[in-house]
């Protein structure tokens, strides 16, 4: 059934986002907040707002239990997650619709399925999308390990079955290397973990990071083409494209078709976004996961395909089918995105909860700002430094990149500091320019001190 | 007699982790640039360290609490 009534257990710029989204479907709003977030802007933007509990997100927005209460007092037919706290939580989608109201994203089951990386990658080879190439399952023995590298070809990680968070890997270079490597890492997976099992995965060297966009409604999904968000720090984004211009048209084709399919395969609804490996050296792509949410930088394909993502998810879930099909989504020129965050970038990014003095936001055509800041607004220290996503859309990456250029220098954020320097000195860069980057190449430029030689023009 | 102040608006934590014992108890001996507690500011941990010597005496702020910049979290003899 259509929601009449949404809430929203979010904060920031995404609830702004949602609320705004809402509005246009003629959607009541009930925005909840913590303690600490009494007066931030979708608050005040809201039909109505709820208290849900104090500043820390484990008290309020992390809590399962005082959400939905809080969902079901305020009257709510609906719930929209957003992105981050419980977006992802099988446990909250599942409390909220044992409430009785629909949640905005895929079923419990579907987010466990496609949270769980091997449950994930399973269910990507079952649908023919291609995966990182490497063993099936565990390798118990060093020649096995041999004859299996061999197929898949070197350089090789091995993992510890039981690792995690990059823990337990090693990567061999040759043959014998991993003869060397493999009893090692099979005895200190089982000191480490009690179990000394391990499997093999090809390591890509500098992969890019390619992800797709879909929304399904349970039987029929779309894509809404590719994003290229290969520049990184600490594995946080920071700099996002539409699309990506690494790939030729045939490779694209084949990418977004198969996001399709793996969608279509676990009856998918609401919007999502798969996450892939990208091997330039190979043309490959890999499928690594997915993302069973919005994601901060989905304004980027809303530019280039004038498709408003965040509506339609809402529609979808309340029981609409999908509004286009695959041949209306029509992509033009290139959009950029670009994340401002209350850190201080010649400080080691050090966040800068600072109270928002005189703003003056770059306007024009092609320009867009989702943020949640007025004049006076202290930024709680409590939650996520993302303060604001400036986007731009050009008629290619080169136009792309001048627009986000200008566009920066007519922002200016009085009382914060920001990630601002850090996207003018990328908007400058001569690889950045020529697209030639990785997921492993942000970290060296910043240590190598490109950002401060770009501030003293040095 | 001296105060350890908060360098950043956060949450303050006494130990390094939930399970860990505090940074420091009644008594011990504080030196110039020993760790105190913790601040969480926008999911950073930053180490509050001392800039007085002396003797633990107590922390002023409470565990996992919200506290403001300046703020005393801890007082020394």
């Amino acid at each position: 059934m259509a929601i009449q009534r949404l809430f929203i257990a979010n904060r920031g710029e995404i609830a702004v986002r949602i609320i705004r989204a809402a509005r246009e479907l003629g959607i009541r709003t009930i925005q909840a907040y913590s303690e600490a977030d009494a007066d931030m802007l979708a608050v005040r933007l809201a039909d109505e707002a709820v208290c849900i509990g104090p500043a820390p997100a484990r008290d309020s927005y992390l809590d399962v239990g005082k959400v939905v209460a809080a969902a079901k007092a305020a009257g709510a037919d609906g719930v929209h997650p957003g992105y981050g706290f419980l977006a992802e939580s099988s446990a909250f989608a599942r409390a909220v619709r044992d409430a009785g109201m629909t949640f905005v994203g895929p079923s419990a089951v579907t987010i466990d399925r496609m949270g769980d990386k091997v449950a994930a990658r399973q269910a990507a080879e079952a649908a023919g999308v291609p995966v990182v190439p490497g063993s099936k399952g565990r390798v118990e023995t060093v020649d096995e390990a041999v004859e299996i590298a061999d197929q898949v070809g070197y350089p090789i990680m091995i993992k510890a079955s039981a690792g995690g968070g990059g823990r337990g890997i090693r990567i061999a270079e040759n043959s014998e290397d991993l003869r060397k490597l493999a009893p090692m890492a099979q005895a200190e997976a089982l000191a480490a973990f009690g179990d000394g099992g391990f499997y093999l995965e090809r390591a890509i060297s500098s992969p890019r990071h390619i992800e797709v966009q879909i929304v399904g409604d349970g039987t029929r999904a779309v894509h809404f083409y590719e994003r290229e968000c290969s520049l990184q720090r600490r594995r946080q984004k920071v700099w996002e494209e539409a699309g990506a211009t690494c790939l030729d048209e045939e490779t694209r084709q084949d990418l977004c078709r198969s996001a399709v399919s793996l969608a279509e395969a676990v009856n998918y609804c609401g919007a999502g976004t798969l996450e892939y490996l990208y091997d330039p050296t190979r043309n490959e792509f890999y499928f690594i996961e997915m993302n069973t949410r919005i994601q901060v930088e989905h304004p980027v394909t809303e530019m280039v395909t004038g498709f408003d993502l965040v509506k339609e998810m809402i529609l979808v879930c309340g029981g609409a089918p999908l509004s286009v099909t695959q041949d209306q989504v029509v992509k033009s020129g290139h959009a950029i995105e670009v994340r401002l965050n209350a850190e201080d970038p010649f400080m080691q990014f050090l966040p800068f909860p600072g109270k928002v003095g005189k703003l003056s936001l770059p306007e024009g055509e092609g320009i867009r700002f989702d943020h949640f800041m007025y004049e006076g607004y202290q930024i709680p220290p409590f939650y996520d430094s993302l303060v604001g996503k400036l986007i731009v859309h050009g008629k290619d990456r080169a136009d792309a990149i001048a627009r986000i250029s200008a566009a920066l220098e007519d922002l200016e954020i009085e009382g914060l500091k920001t990630t601002a320097p850090l996207h003018k000195a990328l908007a400058k860069d001569r690889d950045v320019a020529s697209d030639a980057f990785h997921t492993q190449w942000l970290e060296p430029w910043l240590e190598a001190g490109n950002l401060t030689r770009a501030q003293t023009g040095g | 007699m001296s105060q350890v102040l908060s360098p950043l608006p956060g949450t303050f934590y006494k130990k390094p982790s939930p399970d860990a014992a505090p940074y420091k108890s009644k008594g011990d001996q504080v030196a110039v640039g020993d760790t105190i507690g913790l601040v969480e500011v926008m999911k950073t941990f930053i180490e509050v360290k001392s800039d007085a010597s002396g003797t633990f005496r107590e922390y002023l702020a409470d565990d996992s609490c919200p506290v403001m910049a300046g703020q005393p979290i801890a007082g020394l003899e």
